[in-house]
């Protein structure tokens, strides 16, 4: 959509239309998430962090769950101050997110008394607090592990009923159905429990730092606060680990073949011994370590390692080469650690009074403390818990194509969670009454409708906000999770205006000046295109990635910022690195040469 | 009357000015500064206590009326004349030629010879440009004029008005000489171990162009600038400017402006890895001060070596050091609320 250069304000909700052909299948997504008329009146922002292409009706519930939890950790459990929850509303597939602020004094005064009795309990109890978290998440885990496949028999089994079980498959399937949305609900709100208070104390030493060292970049304050071990290291851990392996158990020249993961592991297995103990490490790597996906965990296609094998095989030769050159490929956890604490006495020293470096180390002690959740909540939750339940639903595809009611298992992410429901009560009366489900004669057709649409959709460019641009965002959550102020709305509302038409701007992640081929990567089937010295672009990048980083010379991301972990990663990797950039993987075409400042944040295409 | 740099330290300003102090202090910590020797105050009283002798001098200075231009005109006139015919007296025109060979048995001939004042460059009354500098310096003879010429200087009608103005003593002004060993410099430039934008203490801005400094300093050329994470060595701002003329030495002594070939303007004067190393200096620099620094630096063309010229305090935010950015908290999740209790960031 264009926009005048100098517009004061983006286009009205009313203003943005369904694009043509597509309205049933807008429709299809809940009346609740439909804008309306007094939409108007509010300022909305296209979260293209989370949701950068149109998304299957499925998988809106990973908005809807997700804002469910955020909003009630923010307004009725911690009571944030100034803010509580946060809208959403969906159009042609696109997520706007809307911010609810609290403005009154008076309530702000009376929610900040709340918010000290709740939200600093948990900061001065943190560690306990955390250690029962990860204990309710594992059991998160297991539970959901534990449900059965969904499946109908034509009798149930005899031992079901001698049991005296007195219920039957069908009714199983439900159960199945809802414990699996139960499960993935509870864990958003298990997600948002620390979140906030995380990112909050992250930003409490950031503001310092940015105060106290005006010129200071983002990606020095984050080394000062990063993990070191943290979990989404590992995956990328194991691969190095697995590569050793192979290496000592002198298996190593099957890495070689150009084999496919199926074909190598079926080669190992009649190998003999060697072979099947690197399997056995595999299979000590893979769980929990592979149930890592290839996005954010917002896409029902962003499959994890585990579900496919070719992503983490791709990097193991050149992992195997490395051993065999004497590399150790341990990283470096010590000295890493040592570095860490050598920054941070650094720039303390740097401080004029013993005052600020008093209040210094309080701030940063505290963003150490929060920090190991901010970085390892994502493998329990947006990888590891999102993968076993987009996997549950890919079961429920299964069946349901069994019965025909589509074409394709992967189909069953074309209906809303609740349609979903309804198909399987469909099938589920229908095979108590030996009757015909009646979904084979309905959801074809709409499936078939909702793929184009989603087709169509990605081809038009939606507007990155809607509606006026408040005065200031004092929206902490929407500054924290987002990273949207005042000024980069009015950056927004520029584009195009001066704008160099070569030049692509995101965060600056990982410093270093690149130039090379650009490689569009929008899957993990594109993997293998990637040669040596190219530059990687995709919408995002994420810790799965990381093992190809040995390979490419740069990456650009359409979407992340300095904090995200495909920046964190980066700096591990010295991989230069631009993030954020909003629309890299459009603007930039496969096979041009670019240029990548990793340090200014700048992407320029040469030609 | 002659002290060698490594010899001298800060506190030995007094005797030796400040630029004078300021290289032995550098040198004494191990800083890399082109080698040479300073002319002491002893020196120049003892030239002025002969001129005395023949007629006034201090007397004079100190009964001029600093508003009377013409007045002023005429006396600087006259004793500049007088300072520079005036004979050195045998001993000391023996000590700075012994200095003066001596540090030519390892050196090239050419040096600089620079004003010392000993107030110059104090916090209180700085003298800082006042004062002559004579680069590219050829001989003995040479260099034995240009410190009378640097004493003269002490009575050039700026430093005359200067002094009657802020009505110093004339018995507590004296002039130390510096001569010190020419660097032919590829690059040179300035550093400060601060941002000199926001005042940021954990960068550091470098200014440097091609040739001597003298053209960066003297605003001659618009110099390539980076800002560098004084801590992490990180580049955050590359500026690499079209730089049309540099300074180069004269054959004669002086230095002269030429252009800069058309293939070397617009790339940059300085490799990452020297910006590096300059940095490493910069902050051992401001290490042994204990406060941001105001640094003169020079590429030797032949060694490669990066050499310090100067290293002054920075003045600029130094005296206007803002309020603390933070207090200790009594329950360190007070912070937060600057983050989640609505107080604008």
């Amino acid at each position: 959509m264009d926009m005048p250069a100098k517009a004061k304000q983006f286009p009205l909700p009313s203003s943005l239309k369904v694009v043509p052909g597509t309205e049933r299948a807008q429709a299809a997504y809940p009346y609740y998430t439909q804008f309306e008329a007094a939409d108007d009146q509010r300022f909305w922002f296209y979260n293209s962090m989370h949701f950068p292409e149109p998304m299957a009706a499925f998988d809106m519930v990973t908005a809807e769950a997700a804002y469910c939890a955020l909003g009630s950790s923010n307004t009725r459990v911690q009571c944030l101050p100034t803010t509580l929850g946060i809208d959403h509303r969906i159009i042609n597939g696109r997520v706007y997110i809307g911010g609810n602020a609290v403005t009154d004094p008076a309530q702000i005064a009376r929610r900040l008394e709340e918010f000290k009795q709740r939200a600093f309990y948990y900061y001065a109890n943190w560690e306990r607090l955390y250690d029962q978290w990860r204990q309710k998440m594992m059991a998160l885990i297991n539970a959901a592990q534990a449900l059965p496949t969904p499946y109908l028999p034509e009798f149930e089994p005899l031992a079901n009923v001698h049991a005296g079980r007195g219920i039957a498959a069908n009714h199983t399937l439900l159960d199945t159905y809802q414990k699996t949305l139960e499960g993935y609900f509870r864990m958003w709100h298990h997600h948002f429990e620390f979140l906030l208070l995380g990112y909050g104390a992250y930003l409490t030493f950031f503001d310092f730092c940015k105060k106290a060292f005006p010129e200071i970049t983002d990606q020095t304050i984050a080394r000062m606060v990063a993990g070191i071990e943290a979990e989404i290291f590992r995956p990328d851990d194991e691969l190095r680990r697995l590569a050793r392996c192979a290496v000592e158990l002198g298996i190593d020249p099957h890495f070689g073949k150009q084999l496919s993961a199926t074909q190598l592991i079926e080669t190992l297995r009649t190998e003999g011994e060697a072979g099947r103990a690197w399997l056995k490490e595999l299979e000590i790597s893979r769980h929990p370590w592979f149930n890592i996906n290839v996005g954010d965990g917002f896409y029902h296609y962003h499959r994890a390692w585990n579900d496919d094998l070719s992503m983490p095989f791709a990097s193991l030769p050149d992992y195997i080469a490395r051993v065999k050159a004497g590399e150790s490929l341990h990283r470096p956890v010590e000295k890493l650690l040592e570095e860490r604490k050598q920054l941070i006495e650094d720039y303390r020293e740097l401080l004029i009074t013993e005052e600020e470096r008093g209040a210094y180390d309080q701030m940063i002690t505290l963003a150490h403390r929060v920090f190991p959740y901010v970085e390892g909540h994502k493998f329990y939750c947006e990888h590891w818990y999102t993968n076993l339940f987009f996997n549950k639903i890919r079961e429920f595809g299964v069946l349901l194509a069994q019965h025909e009611f589509f074409g394709d298992a992967e189909d069953v992410f074309q209906l809303t969670h609740y349609e979903l429901e309804s198909a399987i009560i469909d099938l589920m009366t229908a095979w108590s009454n030996g009757s015909a489900p009646r979904g084979p004669g309905h959801w074809p057709k709409l499936v078939a409708e909702r793929r184009a649409a989603i087709r169509e959709w990605a081809k038009h460019e939606t507007p990155p906000a809607l509606g006026v641009v408040p005065d200031v965002i004092d929206d902490p959550a929407i500054v924290m999770l987002w990273g949207i102020t005042r000024e980069s709305l009015d950056a927004w509302l520029s584009t195009g205006a001066d704008s160099d038409p070569n030049e692509l701007k995101g965060f600056a992640a990982c410093r270093g000046v690149v130039e090379g081929t650009a490689r569009i990567v929008k899957s993990v089937d594109e993997i293998s295109r990637l040669q040596k010295g190219d530059i990687l672009v995709c919408q995002v990048t994420n810790p799965t990635w990381a093992p190809i980083f040995g390979k490419i010379a740069a990456a650009v991301s359409d979407i992340g910022g300095s904090m995200s972990h495909a920046a964190i990663v980066a700096r591990e990797y010295g991989l230069p690195a631009v993030v954020g950039t909003g629309n890299g993987t459009s603007r930039i075409k496969d096979g041009q040469r670019i240029r990548v400042d990793g340090g200014r944040g700048i992407v320029t295409i040469l030609g | 009357m002659v002290g060698w740099f490594a010899e001298l330290g800060l506190a030995d300003r007094p005797q030796v000015g400040g630029k004078g102090g300021s290289l032995g202090e550098l040198a004494r910590a191990g800083i890399a500064v082109p080698p040479g020797f300073v002319v002491k105050t002893a020196a120049f009283e003892r030239f002025l206590e002969a001129a005395e002798n023949e007629a006034p001098v201090r007397a004079l200075i100190e009964s001029v009326d600093p508003d009377s231009l013409a007045d002023v005109t005429a006396l600087s006139r006259q004793l500049r004349a007088r300072v520079e015919a005036a004979p050195l007296p045998q001993d000391l025109a023996g000590a700075i030629e012994r200095a003066y060979g001596k540090l030519n048995e390892s050196h090239q001939a050419a040096v600089a010879v620079r004003s010392s004042a000993t107030t110059e460059d104090a916090a209180d009354a700085s003298f800082a440009g006042l004062q002559d500098t004579y680069l590219w310096v050829q001989s003995l003879e040479q260099t034995l004029d240009k410190v009378r010429s640097c004493w003269g200087s002490l009575y050039s009608v700026e430093s005359i008005t200067y002094r009657r103005r802020h009505q110093f003593a004339e018995r507590d002004v004296a002039m130390a000489v510096v001569v010190q060993t020419m660097v032919d410099a590829r690059t040179a430039g300035v550093m400060f171990t601060r941002s000199p934008l926001t005042g940021d203490r954990s960068v550091m801005a470098i200014e440097g162009s091609w040739g001597l400094g003298s053209a960066v300093v003297g605003g001659e050329v618009t110099p390539d600038r980076w800002v560098i994470g004084k801590i992490t060595g990180e580049i955050s701002v590359r500026e690499i400017s079209d730089k049309q003329i540099r300074h180069v030495p004269l054959n004669e002594g002086g230095i002269q402006s030429v252009a800069v070939d058309e293939s070397q303007r617009q790339i940059p004067c300085m490799s990452d890895v020297e910006l590096e190393a300059l940095r490493i200096v910069g902050r051992k620099v401001e290490r042994h001060y204990g406060r941001p620094q105001d640094i003169e630096w020079a590429v030797d063309r032949h060694s490669g070596a990066i050499l310090l010229l100067q290293s002054r305090p920075e003045t600029v935010w130094s005296s206007r050091e803002a309020a603390p950015v933070g207090r200790p908290a009594e329950d360190p999740s007070l912070h937060v609320l600057k983050i989640f209790g609505g107080f604008t960031r």
